[in-house]
């Protein structure tokens, strides 16, 4: 028998059969496949999450800050925790596009014919988003310090925004999961994000009070979930938070994770190529 | 006791949109052999295989694996199948050593076993020293490579190979038959699609022929040739022009269509008793068409095959007509 054929044969002959992964496992798995993914794009995890909201948040605070707010201290104090929500938002479509992108590459295939808890694709995908979301967060916030920002309500004001604002970010994701899902081309995702997100944002109150908006778009502004995160954010770090108001972000984000994540779920195990 | 099929499909039907791909198609693969599904491009073999792999839902019909239904036991049947499809199911964005490694972790082995499993396949199928590179930049051959060592991550009951050397230069190949070969004498059951009927020669115990959206032909690759006549007869003429009246005389005795080949002095035929070949022969001297060259030999599965769906196509054509 010649030399590689033996080398296949004794690669081959294994009889073992090891027991199917739990689900924790595979999504553990998943989450060093995206991890060993991100780490080998490392130069484009920095551009997003860090060159990106470092140089939003200067722009904002320099260029603009005295025209919004009169003087630039003041409009930090308001525009940080905005920022915060703008950095993540702009960053939620990317779960979209990883799904996508793996749906159109043959590799889905190879994980639709082994015998996993299928959901784990996702979970560990979201996963090292949640990382990306957290290290712009940190950004942010780190620059805004240096900037002169200075949380009222200390450092569990802070912690608390933080953690708020990753919820927002989580639920808003199972939003473009399942379009990741749903779209026939991986541009179209980045169409929407244009035409959905950036609309909401400059909408909402995460640059200027929303009270010298015309009254036309009241509801909007109202009912803009980007608004009751950066309201709720700001709320929290300044230590102004309410009750009635907390509740109400609380439970829309619960709504949305309620709604688009076992959707999610559903379309993933539903696709096919 | 009977022993159970590896595949046992009955009545399957599968439609895109208005476009009928399978048409209650019956299939039946005894384990422990391999299988050869032909068909031309388009006849719905990457269907049938995704279908069999649980990758697409059958529109009706039963589709069994080891007596488990495909759609209701999706995941009992993944744990005994291993899939290598048409287009290369490897993380393009991960090392080959990652690949292995993923999917061993995926496989249930512990991240011990998974490296020294993904360290045993790449040394096996000859990637140790493209290991650390980025499956996106493998060539064709090493990218195939890769994802049939994927598959024998669990050695497979029952391995499914969609066009497994499409594509591949012939070194590259024979390396695909030769693992072919090693996971057979290792007990796995393959299904493999093909159009090079020279590769299900070669690898497979039975043969079916798709056409049409079901099984136009079913056998023994020697049953599918001795069913369509016990040979065939090739002549080179002398001259290409008489390539015609060659083929009138040919007709005539042997009552079959010739087939002409690319080369433009020459054609074959089948014949089923050698000693109509020799009779044809001598009324071609006769009506003063020089042979150049001639030979009687065993059908090539490709007059095989292309006897077999000129005939389903006549019968298509019969029934349309009789509506
Ligand atoms: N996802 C799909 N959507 C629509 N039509 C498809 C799809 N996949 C395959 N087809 C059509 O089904 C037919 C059979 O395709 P396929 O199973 O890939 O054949 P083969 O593998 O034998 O070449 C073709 O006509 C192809 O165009
Ligand atoms: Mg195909």
């Amino acid at each position: 028998m010649s030399e590689p054929q033996s080398k296949m044969l004794a690669a081959l002959n294994l009889r073992e059969r090891p027991p199917r992964p739990s689900a924790p496992q595979a999504v553990l798995t998943f989450i060093w496949r995206s991890w060993r993914k991100t780490s080998g794009n490392a130069a484009y995890l920095a551009i997003d999450s860090i060159i990106f909201p470092a140089v939003f948040l200067l722009i904002f605070t320099y260029l603009f800050g005295g025209a919004i707010s009169g003087s630039t201290g003041n409009y930090l104090q308001y525009l940080l925790p905005g920022m915060m929500v703008y950095t993540v938002t702009t960053m939620t479509v990317y779960i979209g596009i990883n799904l996508k992108t793996d749906i159109e590459r043959g590799v889905f295939n190879r994980f639709r014919t082994l015998p996993l808890w299928q959901p784990a694709a996702i979970i560990g995908t979201m996963a090292i988003n949640l990382v990306s979301f957290a290290v712009g967060l940190i950004t942010t916030l780190g620059l805004g310090m240096l900037l002169g920002f200075r949380p009222e309500a200390g450092w569990s004001g802070v912690l608390l925004s933080m953690l708020l604002v990753m919820l927002y970010a989580f639920s808003f994701s199972w939003i473009f999961a399942c379009l990741g899902l749903t779209v026939r081309k991986t541009e179209s995702l980045t169409t929407m994000s244009y035409l959905v997100l950036y609309p909401l944002m400059f909408t909402s109150n995460v640059f200027a009070d929303t009270s010298t908006m015309p009254d036309w778009l009241g509801p909007v502004v109202a009912y803009n979930p980007v608004s009751l995160a950066s309201a709720s954010a700001r709320a929290l770090i300044h230590g102004t938070a309410g009750t009635a108001a907390m509740t109400t972000t609380l439970i829309s984000l619960g709504c949305i994770i309620a709604v688009f994540m076992p959707l999610a779920f559903q379309l993933y195990r539903k696709k096919s190529k | 006791m009977k022993q159970e099929a590896a595949v046992d499909v009955r009545g399957l039907r599968k439609a895109y949109g208005k476009e009928d791909v399978l048409k209650g198609l019956d299939l039946r693969v005894e384990q422990g052999t391999v299988y050869g599904v032909l068909g031309p491009n388009g006849a719905g073999k990457t269907t049938l295989i995704g279908i069999l792999s649980t990758l697409l839902a059958p529109d009706s019909g039963s589709v069994r694996i080891f007596g488990l239904d495909v759609v209701r036991d999706a995941d009992a049947v993944r744990r005994r199948i291993g899939l290598t499809g048409q287009f290369a199911a490897v993380d393009e964005g991960m090392s080959g050593r990652d690949n292995l490694v993923l999917f061993g972790r995926l496989a249930g082995y512990s991240a011990k076993t998974a490296k020294v499993r993904a360290e045993q396949l790449l040394d096996a199928f000859g990637l140790t020293d493209a290991a650390g590179r980025s499956a996106g930049k493998y060539s064709g051959g090493m990218r195939r490579r890769l994802d049939i060592a994927a598959a024998m991550l669990v050695a497979p009951d029952l391995l499914f190979l969609d066009e497994p050397t499409t594509g591949l230069d012939p070194r590259s190949r024979s390396e695909v038959w030769d693992i072919v070969r090693a996971l057979v004498d290792h007990g796995t059951t393959v299904v493999l699609t093909t159009q090079y009927l020279e590769e299900a020669d070669q690898l497979a115990d039975r043969v079916a022929v798709i056409g049409g959206g079901s099984v136009i032909a079913e056998g023994t690759p020697a049953e599918l040739k001795a069913s369509i006549g016990s040979g065939s007869i090739q002549i080179r003429l002398a001259d290409p022009k008489q390539r015609g009246e060659a083929e009138q005389v040919l007709r005539r005795v042997l009552r079959t269509e010739a087939r002409l080949h690319a080369n433009p002095a020459e054609l074959s035929a089948q014949v089923s008793d050698p000693r109509q070949a020799a009779l044809a022969l001598t009324e071609l001297s006769e009506a003063g068409i020089y042979t150049h060259q001639y030979s009687l030999g065993e059908p090539s599965l490709d007059e095989v095959f292309l006897t077999l769906t000129g005939r389903s196509a006549r019968a298509e054509t019969l029934k349309e007509e009789n509506q």
